[in-house]
C-alpha cells in the first residue's frame, strides 16, 4: 500500500477531457467495472435484478433511485458485503467473486458507508492509514505515516482540516467526509463507493465533498455515488444510473437528463420520453426534493 | 517553527474558512497531544486552558487533586511529608497502580475484568507455594505469570468467542477465583498452616523491603531521566527535521526538565535516613518494577500496531473490523496482558506482606484497581486514557489511604473517601464523554 498514488493522478489529470468530451473518452476505453445480469434475493424477496451496468475509470457514475430500490444492496454486492444470487462480477476484464469486504478492498475497490467507519478518538494520521500502519524497527513510524497521510490530503487539495494531528471526533462532518475519502484514497482504490456523502452535511461542506468528489475522479479513480440529492448528483455526475424496484430502467451520461426527467424515472420507471412515446401524456411536473 | 504548520498552502480551491476549521477544544486519546497541536509555550498553554474548559485536561485535574489531598494530610500531620512516610506510600501504592494498568488494557476497549484482584491472589499463591517448595523463586514467578496470564486468556476467549459482556464473566471468575484461592490455601497442608503461606524468599521479599544504596538511587535515576529525556527530545527533533507537526523546542526542553525535576525530588526524598534505629536510605526496588512496566506498556500501547488498535476498538470497534483488524484477537490479547499484569500485581503484594493469607480480599483490591485507572482519567466506556493514568490514580488512592490511616481515621473513612473520590472521576469521565458527543 506505500506506492504512491501520484503517478496515477498524473496520468488522469492529462487524460481528463473538459465535461463535453467526456463520454467520448470513457466509451473507448475498458470499463474499470462491468456487472452482467447481477441479481440479489433474499428468500423469496427479489431486490436487484438483471442489473447490467459499466463503471468507467475517472468518471462519476451517480446511482440514484427511490427508498427500496435497491442501491444499498446494489453497492454492497460490489463491495463484499454479500455475493450477488446471479450474474458475474467483471473488475478489470476478470470475474471476480468478493466473499468479504477484505476481498474487495483488496482488489482496490473501497467504500465509504455512510457511517464513516471512523474511530473519534483517533487522530486523522491514525484513521487514514488504519490497519495499514507503518513500522519501523517493529514499532510504529509516526513520522513517515504523518509524511504518507499528508500527502494524500495535499494531493486532494484538503486544506481545510488545520491540523493532522487532530482526533477525528473534533472534526466537522465535512471534514470527517474528507478524512474517510481521503483513508479509501490511501489504500490504493481504483473505483471509490460512496453512500450518501452528503446527506448529514451543510451547505459549505457539501460543497466540499463534491469538490472531493470531482477531484477522485479527476485522478483517474472511478467513483461511485449514491444520493438522494439531485441537484449534487447533477454537479458532480459524468453518468447517471436510476434503479427503480431492483432494475435499472436507464444509464447514460448525464448532459442527457434534467432534474424532471431524473425524478420521473426514480418515481415510474420511466421518463416523459418513453412515456409520451408509449402514448402515454406527461404528467405536470410536481416537487423535486431529494 | 514554520515546520509546525502542516496544511499545504496551494489548495486555493476549497473552502478555507473558519466554519470548517473546528478548534480541537475536545481532542483526546492516545496521541493528539496539546504539544503537537501548539507552536510556541503561549499557544500550548491557550490550548490547555481551552481544554480544560472544555473539561478535557489529561493529568492535570488529577495532579491538582493529589496536590490538594497532600497538602490537606500535610496540614493535619506535619508527618505526611517526612521521607519515611513518603517511601511507605511508594511501597504501599505499588500494587495498586499495577491493578490499575492492569484494568487499563480492558478498559480502553469498554471491557473490565472484576477477577483481576483475585487473578493475583492466586498467582500470589501459586508463587509462593512454589518457592516453599524449594523451586528457586524465578521458576515460581514464571510459573505464576504463566498461569494468570493463561487464565486471563482463557477470559478473554469467553467473552470474545461466545459474545458474553465482561462484566459478567469476570464477574464469575472474581467468585470462582476466590473460592479457588481458599482452596488452594487450605488444602497446601503444612505450607498453609494458619491459613497463611509465608513468602520464604529474600529477592521477591526486597522487591518492597529492599532498597537502592543512595549512590545507586541517583545513578539510576539519571540514566532513566537521560534516557527519557534522549528519547523525547530525538523524537522531536525527527518531526521537526521532517517537516511535520512537532512542539516548539522549548516545550519539549520543559518536558525534558519536569522529568529531571520529578526523578530528583524522588531519589532526595527517598535517600533521606527513614530508618528508626539503624540507618535505612535509598530508592525501594518497587518503585523501580513498577517504571519499567510502565515504560514497557506504555510503548507498546502508544507505539505498536497492538496499542493502536486496542484504541481503535474502544473508539470504534466497527471501524476497526472494517479496516481489517482481528478485534478477536486484539481483545484476547489485552485480557491475557491483564492476567499477565495480574500475576505481576500478585507478586508484588505478597512481597508486600511477605505472605498471603486465605483472607485476602480481590474483591475489593480489584475496584482500587479501577478506581486508580478511572482517577488517572482513563475512560470506563473505552478509547481514551493511559497507562501513566494508573500511576497517578494508583498515587491518590494511596495518599488517601496512607494519609487517613496517619491521621488514625478507620476502615469505613478510607473507603468512603475513595468511594467520593472514585465518583468525582466518574463524572469528569461522563461529562468528557457528552461533551464529545454533542460536538
Ligand atoms: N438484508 C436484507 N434482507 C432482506 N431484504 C432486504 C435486505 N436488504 C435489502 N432488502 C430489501 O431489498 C430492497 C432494496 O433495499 P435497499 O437496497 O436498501 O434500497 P435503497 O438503498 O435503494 O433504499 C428493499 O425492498 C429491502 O427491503
Ligand atoms: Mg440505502
Amino acid at each position: 500500500m506505500t506506492g504512491s498514488p501520484h503517478d496515477g493522478a498524473r496520468l488522469a489529470e492529462a487524460g481528463r477531457a473538459p465535461s463535453g468530451a467526456r463520454d467520448e473518452v470513457a466509451t473507448t476505453g475498458e470499463p474499470l467495472l462491468r456487472l452482467r445480469g447481477i441479481g440479489k434475493h433474499f428468500g423469496p424477496v427479489q431486490a436487484l435484478a438483471g442489473i447490467d451496468l459499466d463503471v468507467p475509470a475517472g468518471q462519476v457514475t451517480a446511482l440514484v433511485g427511490d427508498n427500496g430500490a435497491g442501491k444499498s444492496t446494489l453497492i454492497k454486492t460490489i463491495s463484499g458485503i454479500w455475493e450477488p444470487s446471479e450474474g458475474q462480477i467483471i473488475w478489470q476484464g476478470r470475474h471476480v467473486h468478493f466473499r468479504t469486504p477484505k476481498d474487495a478492498t483488496d482488489a482496490g475497490i473501497a467504500t465509504v458507508y455512510q457511517d464513516l467507519a471512523l474511530c473519534d478518538n483517533l487522530d486523522i494520521v491514525q484513521n487514514m492509514l488504519l490497519g495499514h500502519e507503518i513500522r519501523r524497527h517493529l514499532l510504529l513510524d509516526e513520522v513517515t505515516m504523518e509524511k504518507t497521510a499528508k500527502r494524500t490530503l495535499h494531493d486532494l487539495r484538503v486544506t481545510t482540516v488545520r491540523n493532522i494531528r487532530q482526533t477525528v471526533g473534533s472534526l466537522s462532518g465535512g471534514q470527517r467526509q474528507a478524512v474517510a475519502v481521503a483513508k479509501a484514497v490511501m489504500l490504493d482504490a481504483r473505483l471509490v463507493i460512496m453512500d450518501e456523502p452528503t446527506a448529514a452535511l451543510g451547505v459549505s461542506q457539501t460543497a466540499l465533498v463534491l469538490d472531493l468528489i470531482t477531484r477522485l475522479a479527476s485522478r483517474g479513480i472511478a467513483v461511485i455515488v449514491v444520493s438522494h440529492n439531485l441537484n449534487d448528483v447533477f454537479k458532480v455526475a459524468d453518468r447517471i444510473a436510476v434503479l427503480y424496484l431492483g432494475r435499472l430502467v436507464e444509464v447514460g451520461p448525464a448532459p442527457e437528463y434534467d432534474t424532471a426527467s431524473v425524478v420521473d424515472l426514480m418515481t415510474t420507471g420511466m421518463s416523459q420520453r418513453s412515456r409520451t412515446a408509449n402514448g402515454l401524456a406527461p404528467t405536470p411536473d410536481s416537487g423535486q426534493e431529494g | 517553527m514554520t515546520s509546525a504548520n502542516p496544511e499545504p498552502t496551494d489548495g486555493g480551491t476549497a473552502t478555507a474558512t473558519s466554519p470548517e476549521t473546528v478548534p480541537d477544544t475536545l481532542s483526546t486519546g492516545s496521541a493528539a497531544s496539546a504539544e503537537l497541536l501548539a507552536s510556541s509555550v503561549g499557544e500550548y498553554a491557550r490550548i490547555m486552558l481551552r481544554r480544560i474548559r472544555g473539561g478535557e485536561s489529561g493529568a492535570l485535574p488529577v495532579i491538582v487533586g493529589l496536590v490538594a489531598i497532600v497538602l490537606f494530610f500535610q496540614i493535619r500531620n506535619s508527618l505526611f511529608l517526612s521521607a519515611g512516610n513518603l517511601v511507605n506510600l511508594m511501597t504501599q501504592a505499588a500494587f495498586i497502580i499495577t491493578l490499575g494498568m492492569a484494568e487499563v488494557f480492558v478498559l480502553l476497549l469498554g471491557e473490565i475484568d472484576l477477577a483481576a484482584g483475585f487473578t493475583a491472589a492466586n498467582g500470589a499463591v501459586l508463587a509462593l507455594w512454589m518457592m516453599a517448595a524449594g523451586n528457586p523463586w524465578w521458576l515460581s514467578v514464571i510459573a505464576a505469570l504463566a498461569a494468570t496470564s493463561a487464565y486471563g486468556a482463557l477470559q478473554g476467549l469467553i467473552i470474545t468467542r461466545l459474545r458474553l459482556p465482561s462484566f459478567v464473566v469476570t464477574l464469575a471468575g472474581l467468585l470462582g477465583l476466590g473460592g479457588l484461592v481458599l482452596f488452594l490455601i487450605n488444602s497446601s497442608g503444612r505450607l498453609g498452616l494458619g491459613g497463611v503461606i509465608t513468602l520464604q524468599n529474600n529477592i521477591i521479599n526486597d522487591i518492597e523491603a529492599g532498597s537502592l544504596s543512595p549512590v545507586a538511587s541517583w545513578i539510576v535515576m539519571i540514566a532513566l531521566v537521560a534516557l527519557a529525556g534522549s528519547l523525547t527530545f530525538l523524537r522531536d527533533r525527527r518531526r521537526r527535521v521532517n517537516g511535520l507537526v512537532a512542539p516548539p523546542q522549548s516545550i519539549t526542553l520543559i518536558k525534558i526538565a519536569v522529568y529531571a525535576v520529578a526523578g530528583a525530588v524522588v531519589i532526595l526524598v527517598a535517600n533521606v535516613n527513614r530508618g528508626r534505629l539503624l540507618p535505612l536510605r535509598g530508592l525501594p526496588w518497587v518503585v523501580l518494577v513498577v517504571l519499567a512496566i510502565l515504560t514497557c506498556y506504555t510503548l507498546l500501547l502508544g507505539r505498536t500496531r497492538f496499542g493502536r488498535y486496542v484504541y481503535a476498538i474502544g473508539g470504534n470497534a466497527e471501524a476497526a473490523r472494517r479496516a481489517g483488524i482481528n478485534t478477536t484477537r486484539i481483545r484476547t490479547l489485552a485480557f491475557t496482558l491483564t492476567g499477565l499484569t495480574a500475576g505481576i500485581t500478585g507478586i508484588i503484594y505478597a512481597s508486600y506482606l511477605g505472605s498471603i493469607s486465605n483472607s485476602v480480599n480481590g474483591g475489593e483490591t480489584v475496584l482500587y484497581g479501577v478506581a486508580a485507572a478511572v482517577i488517572g482519567g482513563t475512560s470506563l466506556f473505552g478509547g481514551r486514557g493511559k497507562m501513566l493514568d494508573a500511576l497517578l490514580g494508583g498515587l491518590v488512592v494511596g495518599v488517601i489511604y496512607n494519609g487517613l490511616e496517619l491521621l488514625g481515621l478507620s476502615a469505613s473513612a478510607q473507603l468512603m473517601w475513595t468511594a467520593l473520590v472514585l465518583l468525582a472521576a466518574v463524572a469528569v469521565d461522563g461529562l468528557t464523554r457528552r461533551g464529545q458527543n454533542t460536538s
